[in-house]
């Protein structure tokens, strides 16, 4: 029991420590110029959580057109949708990410330059889409069927009714989904290390390995992807409860 | 380098040395994984829904804490904080040799449990409480209930959302790249590496886990179109 007064006081030292010199910062924030390993902690936070987020936007915005897409009466739209899903539901994030990073830069030579943070946001973004939009279809499928033609037979459009009738309902009964899989994205940004992004796991092993003290940095990674966890599920209850359909109770 | 998409290289004696090996431990992984994760899985959803406080709060937080973490993240923990020695005591100088892989499928027993829970926990209130009850007076003991009555139904009514959990399972075994275990797509990596060519290899990957994702998928479909049916 008495090793563990010692271990905290170590673990605390390092993350004051500044990840260039043996200066120990006693605020643990360094000046200009350097960082100490709490700093380097929190911005690979942030390339998490931004990884994440853009990459759920894409998510949203894409998985939505596929979603529609699936519940078209047009064959060849559905498809489209179809093989998209497929596409990118069966191969393994990792391995999407990598082809993202060393494939398609090397065959589409205008997108050499094109930044790892943006391809990785696109590889993950494009991965959930494929979920996102098999939810926006059930969700679609789960209206009853007699609102499409009461729709279309009050004269709107196939688009206004999916505008104005159906995707307003049914975005609602998708929303808890989402929920998780925002969830979900943030853990998966995780897998972003491999292409070079200084996210998370990628702080955890490096400044593991630099320091020798593998359990204190996985210690405080473990516990901002709580606090991100947590977080999120707060927002998106609180989302769900603001986006209810009014008189609805459930 | 630029991309030659120029596979000579990649012979039968190449795939069968250094990319079928890869394979076979990805598909021990995924089912042993699979085997261990729903027998955990089955039991901490039994204490979820148990009415023993001390056993719901431990299910409880086992599920949301595995949960709430990269998978990443817990394999690099397990790798961490299990000794040296535990492999040696299980198998020895193999088990010495190859840590990483050993270190991953208790990683991804334990990982998975937590998923399979859940699915359980579905699977078992989707049994009518009344089949319960009609045990208990028939005079069953819970343990007599749970494996006669309960259970049973429970893993048909699941088992197309087990197997699909095990598709994604499978998927997730190439994350082994974080510890350097010999997996399926560490297989093509290696080729890519040996003959120098690592971004071609990575389409062939890619191609594989589809085909074979993309298959069992499919079973799965038409597994669930006869469970309906039968139902």
């Amino acid at each position: 029991m008495s090793d563990w007064i010692p271990a905290l006081k170590a673990s605390a030292e390092v993350m004051c420590k500044s990840t260039t010199d043996e200066t120990v910062y006693s605020t643990c924030f360094a000046g200009k110029g350097d960082l100490t390993y709490l700093q380097w902690l929190l911005h690979a936070w942030g390339w998490t959580l931004l990884v994440a987020l853009i990459a759920l936007v894409i998510a949203l915005v894409i998985g939505l057109g596929i979603g529609v897409m699936r519940t078209l009466p047009n064959k060849a739209a559905a498809l489209f949708g179809e093989a998209w899903t497929e596409l990118f539901r069966n191969v393994p994030i990792l391995v999407q990410l990598l082809i993202w990073h060393d494939v398609i830069p090397q065959m589409i030579p205008a997108l050499k330059s094109v930044p790892d943070l943006v391809l990785a946001c696109v590889g993950l973004g494009l991965f959930t889409s494929a979920r996102i939009g098999q939810q926006v279809k059930a969700g679609i499928n789960t209206l009853p069927r007699g609102q499409r033609y009461a729709g279309l037979a009050m004269g709107l459009t196939l688009a206004q009714t999916y505008r104005f009738v159906l995707l307003p309902v049914a975005l609602r009964v998708v929303l808890p989904t989402l929920t998780s899989e925002s969830m979900n994205i943030i853990k998966n940004s995780s897998v972003a290390y491999a292409i070079n992004i200084t996210e998370m796991i990628f702080f955890a092993t490096q400044a593991g390995e630099e320091t020798s003290m593998h359990i204190t940095m996985y210690l405080a990674v473990t516990v901002l992807y709580f606090i991100s966890a947590f977080t999120i599920n707060r927002l998106a209850a609180g989302v769900e409860k603001r986006s209810r359909l009014p008189g609805s109770a459930h | 380098m630029a991309l030659t998409l120029d596979y000579s290289f990649l012979t039968p004696d190449v795939v069968r040395n250094n990319i079928v090996p890869g394979l076979i431990y990805s598909l021990e992984l995924t089912f042993v994984a699979m085997a261990i994760g729903v027998f955990i899985g089955t039991l901490v959803a039994l204490m979820r829904l148990s009415s023993v406080k001390a056993f719901q709060r431990f299910a409880t937080v086992y599920v949301d804490a595995l949960r709430s973490i990269p998978l990443l993240m817990v394999i690099l923990w397990f790798y961490l904080l299990i000794p040296p020695g535990f492999y040696a005591a299980i198998a020895g100088q193999f088990g010495l040799d190859h840590r990483a892989e050993f270190s991953a499928v208790i990683t991804f027993s334990i990982f998975e449990a937590a998923y399979y829970s859940e699915i359980m926990r579905a699977g078992i209130q989707s049994v009518s409480r009344g089949q319960v009850n009609a045990g208990y007076a028939m005079g069953m003991t819970y343990a007599q209930c749970m494996k006669l009555i309960v259970l049973p139904q429970a893993f048909r009514n699941m088992l197309p959302v087990l197997l699909t959990q095990t598709i994604v399972l499978f998927q997730d075994t190439s994350l082994v790249y974080a510890i350097g275990a010999y997996d399926f797509l560490k297989g093509f990596l290696t080729v890519g590496q040996i003959y120098n060519r690592p971004a071609e290899m990575l389409l062939p990957a890619a191609a594989s886990y589809f085909i074979l994702c993309f298959g069992l998928s499919m079973l799965v479909r038409r597994l669930q179109a006869k469970i309906q049916i039968i139902r």
